[in-house]
């Protein structure tokens, strides 16, 4: 179990009812990775990160995060979950979230010059400080999305988790999104689970395919005008159409 | 208006002061907590806790009777009985993934039911519906001590811990990731709630005290642009609608509990059609 290693996931399978909705699951991610998880709809995406961030628990196997348990690593990992599932009518500022992602340092009665400065920092990695005294409800969905990134640097995270931070954006939003997370990937280690089954972002290093089982592939570029035309941007193209061995393939 | 101002300060109407006073007070729990309840979506939870209520009250009324112990009181009863709902309650609603909704509307009937079995083998004549349905002359100077030091410890509780139970209501998830005790904080939640509910039993009654509790909570977020300002002006709309309810109850002569409701029930929809119909103007 090696402190480079951010993920690492041995034989696990989990089941919420009878059926395993993830088999005998071995992954590894080394630190400093840009990884998505893609795969069809219930396919396990979401179980496999909620395994991740430790909210649930394996059934058999083992997983680390940081080479420690999910529980133990919990607020070195910073999350950033999809804006749909929250309630958008909740009256609550841009900066009242972002500080959120400072609770669990201190006792949080009330937040310090220390937390404020912190949350400006984050809102100024997402380009949104001029929104910070804006409410919620009244961003678009990528500015929404981006809030929450916001939320998750301001845990100042070695890891970054994401669910699936471009469903219900538009493609222009979705590059400057892709941009920042770009950028924090100079710094820390990326995972984020992605709606789109063929195509990924042309930052993206290795991708991550669940459908009960897990495999891992690389990503090969796609220079196809069509292709990015129809998406707007730059993207890579992943190879489902061969069988893969249990510890995934490099380019060659 | 007037003449309720004025019938206030005769001496002879003690049980209206009174009622205005604990109207009054407890308003600021029932602002803070029910905003609390409506962002969270704990409504019915909330109404389960305050029917188990009756539980408490029917059972101090038969204890107190059996043992002749005279400081066992209705209110001490119900106290209690509110904050064990509460906690059964959390514990289910946390723990029973399957059905949760129907194990929480057992629990309500069983709160009732048991009260009643209670006031069955009790001695003597008892009044039901003052408790169902509130009676302003049943307030005692006592309960004004009650009422403040509830009203006290659920302020400090919810400004104590303000910015956890934001992160709870807006995002358990991210929360519990924070490190916070999520389901200890929901528990703590529900206990607030079970201690604001048996503050204005005596006036609206166990049946209707859930609306008093949501909707001035419902009407400030219509236009609150932060939690504390729609804990504020709850407080304020709770104030208004207690104070109206009681005097146009006095004035002719309703019963007090379900004036205020009426009054409060009203002003939502007439908020609700207002909103809609500008939002409607608007585009």
């Amino acid at each position: 179990m090696s402190e480079n290693l951010a993920v690492e996931l041995e034989n696990v399978s989990f089941a919420y009812t009878k059926e395993n909705v993830l088999e005998k699951v071995n992954l590894q991610i080394s630190q400093g990775d840009f990884a998505s998880i893609v795969g069809p709809n219930a396919g396990g995406k979401t179980t496999l990160l909620m395994l991740l961030l430790g909210l649930l628990k394996p059934c058999t196997g083992k997983v680390k995060v940081l080479g420690k348990s999910p529980k133990k690593v919990r607020l070195r990992i910073g999350y950033m979950p999809q804006h749909i599932r929250l309630d958008l009518h909740f009256p609550i500022t841009v900066m009242e979230i972002v500080l959120m992602g400072r609770l669990g340092k201190s006792l949080g009665v009330r937040y310090s010059k220390k937390d404020i400065k912190a949350a400006l920092s984050a809102l100024l990695q997402v380009n949104l400080v001029n929104f910070k005294d804006s409410l919620f409800i009244e961003l678009s969905g990528g500015q929404m999305q981006r809030v929450l990134i916001a939320r998750a640097l301001c845990c100042n995270p070695d890891i970054l988790m994401l669910d699936e931070p471009t469903s219900n954006i538009d493609a222009e939003n979705e590059e400057a999104l892709f941009e920042i997370l770009k950028q924090l990937n100079k710094t820390m280690t990326i995972l984020m689970v992605s709606h789109d089954i063929g195509f990924v972002s042309q930052f993206v290093k290795s991708v991550i395919c669940v459908n009960r089982k897990v495999v891992v592939h690389p990503t090969s570029q796609v220079n196809g005008t069509l292709i990015k035309n129809i998406y707007g941007g730059d993207i890579r193209m992943v190879r489902h159409d061969h069988i893969c061995s249990e510890k995934g393939h490099y380019n060659d | 208006m007037i003449e309720f101002v004025q019938a206030i300060f005769n001496p002879d109407n003690q049980f209206l002061r009174l009622a205005a006073i604990i109207g009054i007070l407890a308003s600021l729990s029932f602002g803070i907590v029910g905003t609390y309840v409506v962002t969270r979506r704990i409504s019915y939870l909330a109404g389960a806790i305050s029917h188990c209520v009756f539980g408490g009250i029917g059972a101090s009324l038969y204890l107190q009777q059996k043992t002749g112990i005279l400081w066992i009181k209705p209110m001490y009863g119900a106290v209690i009985s509110a904050l064990i709902a509460a906690i059964v309650i959390g514990f289910v609603s946390l723990h029973v993934k399957e059905r949760e909704d129907t194990v929480i509307g057992a629990l309500w009937a069983i709160g009732m039911a048991a009260g009643i079995l209670f006031i069955d083998r009790t001695a003597g004549y008892f009044d039901m519906a003052s408790y169902l349905f509130g009676d302003i002359l049943l307030i005692s100077y006592s309960d004004i001590t009650l009422v403040a030091c509830l009203d006290i410890l659920v302020v400090f509780i919810s400004l104590f811990f303000y910015n956890k139970l934001i992160a709870v209501c807006f995002d358990h998830e991210f929360a519990r990731l924070r490190g916070i005790n999520v389901d200890f904080y929901f528990i703590v939640l529900l206990c607030m709630t079970a201690l604001t509910v048996v503050l204005l039993i005596r006036i609206v009654g166990i049946v209707m005290v859930i609306a008093l509790l949501t909707i001035p909570s419902a009407i400030a977020g219509q236009f609150s642009k932060r939690l504390w300002q729609m804990m504020l002006f709850s407080t304020l709309f709770c104030m208004v609608f207690s104070c109206f309810g009681l005097a146009f109850s006095y004035k002719y002569r309703f019963s007090t509990g379900p004036s205020i409701i009426i009054i409060a029930g009203f002003s939502y929809l007439a908020v609700l059609i207002g909103s809609n119909l500008l939002k409607k103007f608007k585009k």
